[in-house]
């Protein structure tokens, strides 16, 4: 059969294809997968036979429009947060206790140590930020004053609220990215804000500004720092999959490891929220009695650890 | 020559077009898409972006600090997903994607899953590095498919999205037989010719023509005319 024959017998099928391919229509009624089939069918003949290569083209167009559609990946996207949250998430963590540790440590350790040791010279903090933002920060969490930091309305409340997302949830999401060199990356930023806080919270410690500054920070710790700790495990993940990918070529383990480590990254994020919203509308205010910011501040911690510890368990285990 | 090969002689080593074969056993061609294009439509897009920015904080400086709070969560939510959301949901192309004529597929040539386009995304941040995507540079030039690394990482590819043309119609006009029968695969490359003679100019298209004057009947007139004419009755108008 010539090819201006074969388009001729052929046309009414390719142009009721390109019809349903055109709209959102569900598949019944036009029996499309016996007729996409057959397109299937028509391109391997004009792709033996030789047709033109603008017929072959138009036909691949048309198969790949049609296997976009059948194969596209269904999105019940509530349904799938919700299985994440109860289930997965949690799970995910559980599974990535080593890598979990390793973050852990390279962001508490340097935090313990550098808290200790501004106790026994307070000048240290100043090799680790410059001197105005020391005094920026000793300013902010004076006693004296009556408020932390400024006088703020909930309009500022607000607006640090959308500090915190973009800058916070920004510094996760690049410690998760820079994992991808060797793992360095990640493990500099863990290190780098464990020391930068350890530092400052020595510091202030030391200056006797202990209500003020731990009051501010505790409600809002436990789901900032988790989040940068699992940020940086799912980096640590994609770092090691480069580094040691096992008996897979490392092309592949790094695509398990972006899933892997995007199973951590979500959650983080929501993490970062959380903890911009707490630090945003509940650390910031000033009238409930220190003693219930620390209480609050157990209770989140108690919240966060047991999530992690116990959800997501199959039942009866 | 192989019966099942594809039918347009692709040699790796010269073109960077990938094979992709569907659950039906078909191949389909995938064409990569290089930096350039990419840099381009992602210029568009920094634009774009950058005229929401403007709109959004001529808009939000009414509302004060809470307005600055909104602007950020836009900063936020447009640095990090504006990609993301256009790939998943608007056929793998951001607007600029959309005007360059590229696409956001899987490896596969399905389309990208959020989980997907979010990796590829994050980990912007690494091909950026050192500066103005360097290490993603890197990656495109070392990799067939010019592949940054999100998308290795991700299992993605940014392809050229093909029009369908209409095809399998050549321009009316005179059929001449050949003088003497042609091998499918030349058929094919005179057939391609003819399909592509209005994209040459008509000195282009009578110098390739002429290759192939000691093939062709000895009265045609213009040699480019008679490949038009030959491969016309190779399609079936004889």
């Amino acid at each position: 059969m010539n090819q201006d024959a074969f388009v001729a017998k052929r046309q009414a099928d390719w142009v009721l294809l390109d019809s349903w391919l055109g709209d959102d229509r569900p598949m019944d009624g036009h029996d499309i997968p016996r007729r996409y089939r057959q397109l299937c069918q028509d391109l391997a003949l004009a792709q033996s036979r030789r047709y033109s290569p603008a017929l072959i083209q138009q036909l691949e167009n048309r198969v790949l429009g049609v296997h976009r559609r059948f194969y596209r990946r269904p999105s019940r996207l509530l349904q799938r947060i919700g299985q994440y949250l109860v289930w997965e998430f949690p799970r995910n963590v559980r599974r990535e206790w080593r890598l979990l540790s390793i973050a852990s440590g390279l962001f508490y350790l340097p935090l313990i140590a550098l808290l200790i040791a501004v106790q026994w010279s307070p000048e240290l903090v100043y090799s680790v930020l410059p001197v105005d933002q020391v005094g920026k920060m000793e300013e902010m969490y004076d006693p004296a004053s009556s408020v932390l930091g400024r006088e703020r309305s909930s309009d500022s409340d607000f607006q640090m609220f959308g500090f915190y997302i973009f800058n916070n949830t920004g510094i996760g999401f690049r410690t998760f990215a820079a994992g991808l060199l060797f793992g360095l990356g990640s493990a500099f930023f863990l290190v780098y804000n464990g020391v930068v806080l350890g530092a400052v919270a020595g510091y202030l410690t030391d200056l006797g500004h202990i209500d003020t500054f731990w009051g501010f920070v505790v409600g809002h710790s436990a789901f900032e720092l988790t989040a940068v700790v699992l940020s940086g495990t799912a980096g640590l993940r994609l770092g090691f999959a480069l580094l040691a990918p096992g008996r897979r070529s490392r092309r592949l383990a790094l695509i398990e490891a972006g899933r892997q480590g995007m199973g951590l990254v979500y959650g983080a994020a929501g993490l970062f929220i959380l903890a911009a919203f707490v630090e945003a509308f509940w650390s910031s205010t000033t009238w409930p009695p220190v003693a219930v910011k620390y209480a609050v501040g157990a209770v989140l911690w108690t919240l966060v650890l047991a999530y992690f510890l116990l959800l997501g368990r199959p039942r009866g285990a | 020559m192989p019966a099942a090969s594809p039918s347009i002689a692709h040699d790796p080593a010269l073109d960077s077009v990938r094979l992709v074969e569907t659950p039906e056993g078909v191949s389909l061609r995938l064409a990569p898409a290089g930096p350039l294009p990419r840099a381009l439509a992602w210029l568009l897009d920094a634009l774009l972006r950058t005229v929401v920015y403007v709109i959004a904080a001529l808009v939000l400086a009414f509302l004060g600090d809470f307005g600055g709070g909104l602007m950020l969560i836009v900063f936020f939510l447009m640095e990090w997903f504006y990609p993301v959301v256009f790939e998943v949901l608007r056929d793998g192309a951001t607007p600029g994607k959309r005007t360059l004529g590229l696409r956001v597929v899987s490896e596969e040539g399905v389309p990208v899953s959020w989980s997907q386009s979010l990796v590829r995304n994050l980990l912007r941040v690494v091909d950026f590095l050192p500066l103005l995507y360097g290490f993603g540079l890197i990656s495109m030039l070392l990799n067939g498919n010019f592949q940054r690394l999100g998308d290795l990482v991700a299992h993605t590819m940014v392809v050229y999205e093909s029009d369908t043309a209409e095809a399998g119609k050549l321009p009316e006009g005179e059929v001449i037989a050949p003088a003497l029968a042609f091998s499918p695969d030349e058929a094919q490359a005179l057939m391609a010719y003819a399909e592509r003679r209005d994209t040459l100019s008509d000195a282009r298209a009578s110098e390739l023509a002429d290759l192939l004057r000691p093939l062709l009947p000895t009265t045609a007139p213009d040699p480019s005319q008679a490949v038009m004419g030959v491969a016309r009755w190779l399609a079936g108008g004889r």
